[in-house]
């Protein structure tokens, strides 16, 4: 085993056919240790294929893997004792209770009788089961699911934790305790691969990458993807933002308008100072408004990503 | 193959199957059903059929014989009738089974050695037909001395020929063979509907465990079942068990055996769990048909008979009679054993090879 050295994941030309679909297109990737990574994209867009692809759950079509120094799918078995794996939707056994359903999990994950209890009763305390330990898993809530599963995955305290849409179904307050389990995970040395289709849990993770019909169409850290986009974002604040918006969508030069509240967020296909005239254009419409620069946001990094991807694919983009 | 998760596969199974209030209802209510209900009313030998009778030759003899016949209990008289046309009026009414005609120089016949003695049978029903046939063989009173039967059959096994000791060892067969591969094909495709398979399948456990520790409670359940048949069996029809009963759980473990791994292979193949019934009961069918449970095995074309070979149950069905009602030891049958052998080890690789743990 060569842990320790070289990246947590390393995939190329990673590909996934399915009949004619072509989920998964070409995807290069490196995650490095201990970063909590993000995939974020729109559903369909391959991001479970990919983490399926990732724990040799599904064969690819082409490309190569390496999770933790071992070939995947041909090491895959060696591989299970080291990773997590949450899926999508609960997965775990509904008619059997919170503590059976670890008392399972531990057991196939070969942890010795003393040990597994110890863990257990240690992970029941940390995921706040102490009071439902003989509660049935089905009858619980959406967080409390979802608490339970992320307990399941780490029972085996993996080095590296795939999580498929942890919080697609969960209240915003269990969406914020979850993320901080994910934080205490990755303070431990955890490499945590997340999807997600929000983007302020995008916001949080270390370095994140942007999947649109199967395509790879952005990658980096949070932060840097947002400085790209410096420059490009506007913001107009109209007293009828509707009738702004008609005028500035097929504007030459803009990527897309946004409506936000009484404000209009505009992209600019490339990186220039639109606001001038953006704001004479709407003079011009006999619209009152104020047209100002703003600091760009992730929300703004993927439609940038996703919207280019469209432009080059069909080359026809109405809105 | 790894104890310690074979265990937790199996231990599983079973908290979960107890929490399934119906299934484990089903696992009792599924054999004593079946056992009243076929012991009761399948009864091949007939008693008490609806019957006419036609006594035209009004005698001493004649009253004779039709006490004769009413005495062997196979018949019952309804009604009473004057010509034979009459008898068909009947037959075709569905008021009567059976019209026993007795013409009126019947002595005269009687004494030529003449046929003397019409019985009108509603041959529709093809039991009916040979119970009649059962009547006509009757003796008559008058000639029974000077007749004696050219050929006699002696009736081991079951003499009295109740059909109950015929149908209650082939019904733990039927049973377990409806419940067996039900259960295991069900149990594996449910796991996949509810997506607890994408959880197994991206943790260490192998395909042998999953599989086996899958089955394993199922077999127990199929024991249970075994146990209630022959006890009931015992009490409410008086079957004997008449060979070893450890040889009687050692036959219905290997038919256990054929019937899960065939589960197994159906689940391999089920999407849904309907879909798992249906291919449950394409097996099924033919298991009650052909195998001898129901009709003669030896009634069967040929090409019939080669594919009831390839039936579990028709093999088990010769071991649990030759043990329950021969007293026959299973190495006097180890080609039925070693077919059951033979059916189980071609399963259980099939389905574990495959079984993959892939999604795709």
């Amino acid at each position: 085993m060569n842990s320790g050295q070289g990246p947590a994941i390393q995939a190329r030309g990673l590909s996934k056919q399915f009949g004619t679909l072509r989920a998964v297109d070409n995807v290069d990737l490196t995650v490095p240790r201990g970063h909590v990574y993000g995939f974020l994209g729109p559903n369909g867009s391959g991001k479970s294929t990919t983490i399926r692809m990732l724990c040799g759950l599904l064969t690819p079509s082409a490309g190569e893997i390496q999770v933790l120094g071992l070939n995947v799918p041909e090491e895959a078995e060696a591989l299970r004792l080291r990773i997590g794996y949450m899926t999508q939707k609960f997965s775990l056994f509904e008619d059997l209770t919170v503590r059976e359903n670890l008392e399972f999990l531990a057991a196939v994950q070969g942890l010795p009788r003393q040990q597994a209890r110890e863990r257990i009763d240690q992970l029941i305390d940390q995921y706040h089961f102490a009071d439902r330990q003989k509660q049935l898993a089905g009858t619980m809530s959406g967080g409390q699911k979802q608490r339970l599963a992320l307990a399941g995955a780490v029972i085996n305290e993996p080095e590296l934790l795939f999580l498929d849409e942890p919080t697609s179904a969960v209240d915003p307050e269990s969406r914020r305790d979850f993320w901080e389990k994910l934080f205490d995970l990755a303070d431990l040395g955890t490499t945590i691969l997340v999807s997600t289709h929000y983007m302020d849990e995008a916001e949080r993770c270390h370095r994140i990458a942007i999947l649109d019909r199967g395509v790879l169409v952005a990658d980096g850290a949070p932060g840097a993807l947002t400085r790209d986009l410096a420059g490009r974002c506007v913001e107009v604040v109209a007293a009828q933002p509707r009738r702004a918006q008609q005028v500035l969508v097929n504007f030459p030069g803009v990527l897309s308008v946004a409506q936000i509240g009484n404000s209009l967020r505009v992209l600019a296909q490339a990186k220039e100072d639109l606001s001038a005239t953006l704001s004479g254009a709407l003079q011009q419409a006999g619209l009152e408004a104020s047209v100002h620069q703003a600091e760009p946001n992730l929300e703004d990094v993927f439609v940038a990503a996703t919207r280019g991807q469209t432009r080059d694919g069909a080359g026809s983009d109405a809105a | 193959m790894n104890w310690q998760r074979l265990y937790a596969i199996f231990l599983k199974e079973l908290r979960q199957m107890r929490r399934d209030r119906i299934t484990l209802a089903m696992i009792v209510v599924i054999p004593v059903m079946q056992l009243v209900l076929f012991g009761y009313a399948i009864n091949l030998n007939l008693r008490h059929l609806p019957a006419g009778i036609a006594d035209q030759a009004g005698n001493a003899a004649s009253r004779t014989v039709v006490m004769d016949m009413l005495a062997t209990g196979v018949i019952s008289p309804v009604a009473r009738a004057n010509t034979p046309e009459q008898l068909m009026d009947l037959l075709r009414r569905g008021d009567i089974s059976v019209g026993v005609v007795i013409p009126p120089d019947f002595e005269r016949r009687l004494n030529e050695g003449r046929e003397a003695i019409q019985v009108l049978v509603d041959g529709s029903d093809t039991v009916v037909q040979s119970a009649a046939i059962q009547l006509a063989r009757m003796p008559l009173t008058q000639a029974s001395a000077s007749r004696t039967e050219p050929i006699s059959v002696v009736s081991f096994y079951n003499p009295e020929r109740r059909s109950a000791v015929n149908i209650v060892p082939g019904l733990i067969g039927v049973i377990l063979t409806m419940t067996m591969v039900l259960f295991t094909a069900v149990a594996i495709v449910r796991e996949r509907e509810r997506g607890n398979m994408e959880l197994l399948i991206a943790t260490p456990v192998s395909r042998a465990e999953l599989m086996v520790g899958k089955v394993l409670p199922y077999a127990g359940i199929g024991l249970v079942q075994t146990s209630v048949i022959l006890l009931l069996g015992l009490w409410l029809f008086q079957v004997p068990i008449r060979g070893s009963v450890w040889e009687v759980y050692v036959a219905a473990v290997l038919l256990i055996l054929a019937n899960l791994t065939l589960g197994l292979l159906i689940s391999t193949r089920a999407q849904s769990q309907f879909q798992a019934m249906q291919m449950t009961f394409f097996v099924f069918l033919p298991s009650i048909l052909l195998s001898g449970f129901m009709f003669p095995f030896a009634g069967m074309p040929q090409v019939v008979q080669w594919l009831a070979e390839a039936l579990p149950l028709t093999h088990f069905l010769r071991l649990i009679r030759g043990i329950m009602l021969r007293g026959a030891d299973l190495t006097e049958m180890w080609r039925e054993v070693l077919a059951l052998l033979v059916f189980t080890a071609l399963m259980m690789t099939l389905a574990i090879l495959r079984f993959r743990k892939r999604l795709d």
